[in-house]
């Protein structure tokens, strides 16, 4: 087997996969800026992205308000630092975990949603059937679920902050001892707007990739049901990588300014 | 258009997958108001000639000609002039299973014309009539239909703007023969209310014989033959006899791949 050879084929591939993603996520994005609009599309996703993901999110931001206040006791105990729990668990939420996990959330359920059903739209030649009646699919299928996905995930982001904060409340104030009205003015006073802000734009990006993501290996399934279901599953793991890389990166960018 | 001048004008149009040299010269002439239907085997390059035709494909050399304008770069007015003229029953129906019946037939006209929704439904029903399905239907979703109700759907949405061509990609694929040959009066019946020019590809002889005003011949990526439904009967060349004839001997070796 030649080493260099196939090194070299996996890094050519790699580079054309990246182009072709980046090539689709410029042509997502604009057409979102240039008509025809489907507002009925533009509704329909919205509501399945981000209506449909509240319980789980919810979910998700409660468990782990209660176990990051735990561990955050546990730990600042060790310094007797355990008066700043809700200053700590409020930047905690709101600048990562929120964001971080709602999007995570969102990929396992609508990137492999839109992935799976691009896909089969792809393989029983519906995407063919929609060019041949003068529509775009891109501007139908693809620029509405890109649109509905960055409107929705700092909504979800916002609602997941708030259960989390309320997650780690409950624990501090029901097993920890903490004085309710003193755990949220210590909240409300440490908290800035830049730190929600900094969680809604993260979630803004998150929820961009994460359908350029679920739209881009669904557009380009083939192969019937097997390839299909190899689309999904990569449109999973792809969305996933890109928000723990990019909020890395963006982590970087608003710690520097 | 002039008389002489055919409606659907191919020449030397050819398309490659990488090594894969699907279509080789196709040369073919369709005039209008009639109906060609193209036969050929499996991995014979039917499908993509009809996907260059359709704007789908863009074939690598050649002319493709539509009511006097060559498509063949196609460009997106090019695609824009096709779909504008062009309807298509897809082999699997192809229908959209997240929107109703009614959607499906009227979904050019919600969504590139723009028109509202109860004018667009009512030229929907006014369709699906047309193609012997119920108003009820309409409100129903494609996957609660038989596969020959769906293939009256399609072809209910693909007349739903008055198309001046129709395409039909193995329009009797997997139906019996009696609702096949429903289907097939029906595009008869449609294709010449439209006053449309047609083009079929199918490997069903008896549909081919029973829709085509003219029959050809695909065969490694080439027009072999051509001529009337008749003429097929009675003809010479080894190849489209053993075709029509379903020999596994002759000439003719299949293709594995698909296309």
């Amino acid at each position: 087997m030649n080493v260099f050879g196939v090194t070299g084929q996996l890094v050519l591939q790699g580079i054309r996969g990246a182009g072709q993603i980046t090539n689709f996520a410029i042509k997502g994005a604009l057409s979102n800026l240039t008509g025809p609009f489907y507002g009925r599309a533009f509704f329909d996703a919205l509501f399945r992205i981000g209506f449909t993901s509240l319980p789980v999110v919810g979910l998700t931001a409660i468990f782990t308000g209660a176990a990051l206040a735990l561990n955050i006791y546990d730990g600042s105990l060790r310094f007797n630092a355990e008066t700043f729990l809700p200053q700590i668990l409020g930047v905690s939420i709101v600048r990562e975990l929120g964001p971080v996990l709602a999007a995570l959330m969102v990929a396992g359920r609508c990137s492999s949603a839109m992935a799976a059903e691009i896909g089969t739209m792809r393989v029983t030649e519906q995407i063919d059937a929609m060019s041949t009646l003068a529509v775009d699919p891109f501007k139908y299928l693809i620029a509405p679920r890109i649109l509905a996905t960055v409107v929705a995930l700092p909504l979800l982001v916002l609602i997941a902050d708030i259960i989390g904060i309320y997650g780690g409340y409950l624990v501090a104030v029901f097993a920890l001892d903490f004085a309710g009205p003193v755990y949220i003015q210590n909240l409300a006073d440490f908290l800035t707007n830049d730190d929600v802000i900094s969680g809604l734009i993260k979630a803004a990006v998150f929820g961009f990739l994460i359908s350029v993501m679920g739209c881009f290996y669904g557009y380009h399934s083939r192969g019937g049901a097997q390839g299909v279901g190899a689309s999904t599953r990569t449109a999973v793991v792809a969305s996933a990588v890109a928000v723990l890389a990019s909020n890395y990166l963006m982590t970087s960018l608003f710690v520097e300014f | 258009m002039s008389e002489d001048h055919p409606k659907i004008f191919i020449r030397d149009l050819h398309k490659s997958f990488g090594d894969n040299h699907v279509l080789r010269g196709v040369n073919l002439d369709v005039q209008e108001g009639h109906s060609l239907v193209i036969i050929g085997g499996s991995g014979s390059g039917k499908s993509v000639l009809l996907k260059c035709l359709l704007g789908l494909l863009k074939p690598d050399q050649g002319v493709i000609e539509i009511a006097g304008r060559n498509i063949a770069r196609q460009t997106d007015g090019d695609r824009r002039y096709m779909t504008r003229r062009s309807g298509m029953l897809f082999q699997g129906s192809a229908l959209f299973d997240g929107l109703k019946v009614w959607e499906n037939v009227a979904f050019r006209l919600l969504y590139a014309e723009k028109k509202g929704r109860k004018a667009a439904r009512e030229k929907a029903i006014d369709c699906l009539t047309q193609v012997g399905l119920s108003p009820e239907v309409g409100e129903l979703s494609p996957a609660e239909l038989s596969g020959g109700m769906q293939k009256r759907v399609s072809l209910a949405r693909a007349i739903a703007s008055d198309p001046e061509i129709l395409f039909f990609d193995e329009p009797t694929t997997g139906l019996d023969p009696i609702m096949a040959d429903i289907i097939n009066n029906l595009i008869i019946e449609r294709v010449r209310a439209l006053g449309a020019t047609a083009i079929s590809i199918t490997h069903d002889m008896a549909s081919a014989r029973k829709i085509a005003d003219d029959v050809a011949m695909l065969y490694q990526g080439q027009i072999i033959w051509n001529g009337s439904p008749d003429e097929l009967r009675d003809t010479n060349n080894p190849m489209v006899d053993q075709f029509v004839n379903g020999r596994a001997e002759g000439p003719i070796k299949m293709a594995v791949t698909k296309y």
